[in-house]
């Protein structure tokens, strides 16, 4: 996939010159590109001054990282506790179904990634499914076809 | 604004007091990230329409807030009739008119928006009349639900600030640690470490810098206090780590928070250019020697960053690996320098100690666990949400008295507290009085504060396979005990589940669970038997029922049970449709089939069955 990665420096702009910024400089990466692309990668070692391997280890070991390109539409179904105990698992069933994709992965048409997360905090509304930030709570079956058409 | 001194906060405070006398009516709508999922700021946009439509327009920021999170997340969107305190729960925007003709201008009741009392089917109108509320005591979230959590004068208001001007201009650094000591407060993210003692030994060393950083890094799952006090008061955490930073001489502090939690970021973000802007952050804070910066670190989605050393690293922007701690991190933290790390928890509580002295705090509460605790009440209760009770509470209190009892009327079988490091306790055991000692007593912790009800439609066997396979996937693969022993217990677990379990599987996984515990780096792993070992004590019939019966008795485990439609089926095709493997045959008005070498035991079919048609056995 080719990026324009003129705005790399806007990013690089907005953060001091340490390895303390590298976590926040590929947070900023992944949300403008949603994931990491090689180059970038590079343009942040040389940025910070940092080993392209330090940059990559750290790029692997989080999980809010993805070394590759996701869809348009980001649906993570929550797996907290109290998520689980209501029906986490059927739900994702039901999504990697509609979807014939698993969890991790995304559509050969780039539409939709699929992806379980650990907790996003609203335990008081389980099962919970989030579509790109959009929290939807207490998600029956029968509303998981919606949820795809869900904007 | 500017804030230089300390008559300057009085005056503001003083402002806000007759703001506040000149408009006592009020709308509070709630914006916590429950209500916002169900549609909060369509309310706000429509009460604010709806202000503007009454002439309201000049006042409508004295009279509609968006505040934190009442907790009581499930009913949202919530508003709230000040100064009568009627509640209104699920709130649509086609309501809010009736709202404001009847309830706002006229003091009227809109009964169909209050709350159902589930217990006898009565309308509660007022806040603190409803069980969830009436026994709680608020101190941790005591401006939650009630200011706008983005606006500093708001919290100035409440008496913001004013434990910080206390012990900037009347006290010690000393006298804090005394105070804080005093008043028995102990940290509230699991470890139950006292926090005065903390700072105690972070003080007395002697060093070039000192660090305070806040632990918003909420990893428990099926815990969200943290989240919504740095949603609801962001400022409260602000006031709780100057203070601390005083105390111990530091001059830089970070929030390390979730980057999951993107409401809390903007925040914490606006609330530390309010305090830099008006000058309660920066140099010579309210014209004291005091100088205190502070940056938001965002994790990135590791449970190990909850562990202070593993922390500290990610703070520095390095792969976020525990240590060995033979020194502690607190003597050595941050850039090797003595740190101070305290949870948002805890640090909400130090203004109030603060203001209202130790003795007050220590009032409260059991000897050794003094004060109160912020719950998450989640799972099969009937009233999920956030709660905060004193400590010494009984589990039958929180989930019966406040929690309403189990969902649908089933029976209780266990109440897991403590995330993946703590454990499930039986019905036996609701009698015990929460605190930090009693809990971990019976085998399980007090954890960040996660209460997860569950009935008898839950497999423990299935649970501690769920917290066991979370943390294989979060182990940082560091140390060999945690990996591979977590690991291995995990197979095992699948093996039992899938009804391919010996007996001796049992006596493997206790001596596993064991070396694990003692063989481990940090707590993650040494405390990653838990859920399996209090299970393994309490529900030892169901790990038998499903190794020598092989049978999951929940209904739950899919390789032992099986789904069977019976004669009450009205045919009315509904399931046909949800299963995803075309396993359900039938027409209309006639009874469905499950074709039982195309079902993969899902339990879709029994989700979408209206009927209770559909036996698992």
């Amino acid at each position: 996939m080719k990026h324009n990665f003129e705005n790399l420096h806007t990013i690089f702009d907005n953060h001091p010159k340490s390895q303390e910024s590298l976590i926040a400089i590929l947070q900023d990466i992944q949300k403008e590109y949603q994931y990491l692309p090689c180059e970038a990668l590079e343009e942040t070692s040389k940025f910070l001054d940092v080993p392209l391997s330090t940059v990559f280890s750290v790029s692997t070991f989080y999980n809010s990282f993805s070394l590759t390109a996701k869809g348009e539409k980001i649906i993570k179904v929550c797996t907290g506790t109290a998520c689980h105990i209501r029906g986490a698992k059927l739900l994702q069933e039901q999504l990697e179904n509609h979807l014939h994709i698993k969890a991790g992965e995304t559509t050969e048409d780039m539409k939709f990634t699929l992806e379980v997360v650990a907790c996003v905090g609203a335990c008081a509304m389980a099962p919970v499914v989030v579509v790109d930030d959009k929290y939807h709570g207490s998600v029956k079956v029968s509303k998981v076809k919606k949820l795809l058409k869900a904007k | 604004m500017q804030i230089s001194n300390v008559k300057e906060l009085n005056k503001i405070k003083k402002e806000c007091l007759a703001t506040q006398k000149e408009h006592p009516k009020k709308v509070l709508v709630c914006c916590g990230t429950g209500c916002i999922a169900n549609g909060a700021l369509k309310i706000v946009d429509s009460v604010r329409d709806g202000l503007a439509k009454r002439k309201l327009k000049d006042v409508s920021v004295e009279i509609l807030k968006e505040t934190g999170c009442h907790g009581f997340c499930e009913l949202g969107p919530l508003v709230i009739i000040e100064p009568q305190e009627t509640f209104y729960t699920k709130v649509k925007p086609k309501h809010v008119d009736d709202i404001l003709d009847k309830s706002f201008l006229k003091n009227e009741v809109i009964e169909p928006l209050l709350f159902t009392n589930p217990i006898d089917g009565s309308k509660i109108t007022k806040y603190n009349d409803i069980s969830f509320f009436k026994h709680q005591q608020r101190i941790a979230l005591r401006n939650l639900g009630k200011i706008a959590p983005h606006e500093i004068r708001e919290y100035i208001g409440v008496d913001g600030y004013q434990a910080l001007a206390k012990v900037l201009f009347k006290m010690s650094p000393d006298e804090i640690v005394d105070e804080i000591s005093n008043s028995g407060l102990r940290g509230r993210g699991g470890g139950g470490f006292s926090t005065g003692r903390k700072w105690k030994i972070c003080k007395n060393i002697k060093a070039d810098k000192h660090y305070v950083i806040c632990n918003g890094d909420e990893g428990d799952p099926g815990a969200f206090m943290d989240r919504s006090i740095m949603e609801g008061d962001p400022h409260g955490v602000l006031e709780g780590m100057m203070i601390a930073a005083y105390a111990i001489g530091a001059k830089e502090g970070y929030i390390y928070v979730r980057e999951e939690y993107p409401l809390a970021v903007r925040h914490l973000e606006k609330a530390i250019l309010d305090c830099e802007r008006s000058g309660l952050l920066g140099e010579n804070i309210l014209g004291s020697d005091f100088s205190f910066t502070i940056k938001i670190a965002r994790g990135a989605g590791a449970f190990v960053c909850g562990e202070s050393s593993a922390l500290m690293k990610s703070v520095a922007g390095e792969v976020g690996e525990p240590r060995a701690k033979y020194i502690r991190s607190v003597v050595k933290g941050l850039y090797d320098q003595p740190t101070v790390l305290n949870n948002v928890e805890t640090l909400v509580n130090v203004p109030t100690i603060i203001r209202n002295g130790a003795d007050w705090y220590k009032s409260i509460g059991t000897p050794k666990s003094t004060g109160t605790k912020v719950f998450s009440l989640v799972g099969k209760v009937r009233n999920t949400g956030l709660i905060e009770v004193p400590m010494g509470i009984t589990l039958r209190e929180i989930i019966y008295d406040i929690g309403g009892g189990i969902l649908d009327d089933r029976p209780f079988k266990a109440v897991q507290t403590g995330g993946p490091s703590g454990g499930c306790i039986p019905e036996a055991m609701l009698d015990l009085p929460v605190d930090f000692d009693s809990l971990t007593e019976v085998g399980s912790m007090m954890g960040s504060g996660g209460l997860i009800v569950m009935d008898d439609k839950t497999c423990m066997v299935d649970v501690a396979k769920y917290f066991l396979a979370f943390l294989v996937e979060e182990s940082c693969g560091k140390c060999t005990p945690c990996r591979e022993g977590l690991y291995q217990l995990h197979k095992l677990l699948e093996k039992i589940c899938a009804g391919k379990g010996e007996m001796s599987d049992i006596e493997k996984m206790e001596r596993l669970s064991e070396n694990v515990i003692i063989g481990s780096l940090c707590g993650l792993g040494k405390s990653g038997p838990n859920p399996l070992m209090s299970t393994l004590k309490y529900f030892k019939d169901e790990y038998i029922a499903h190794i020598k019966d092989k049978k999951c008795p929940a209904g739950v485990c899919p390789e032992l049970i099986t789904y069977k439609i019976l004669d009450n089926c009205t045919g009315c095709m509904a399931c046909i449709p949800a299963c995803g493997y075309d396993a359900i045959t039938g027409k209309k008005k006639e009874i469905h089939v499950i074709a039982q070498d195309k079902c993969t035991k899902c339990g879709a079919c029994y989700a979408v069955c209206n009927f209770e048609a559909i036996l698992v056995s």
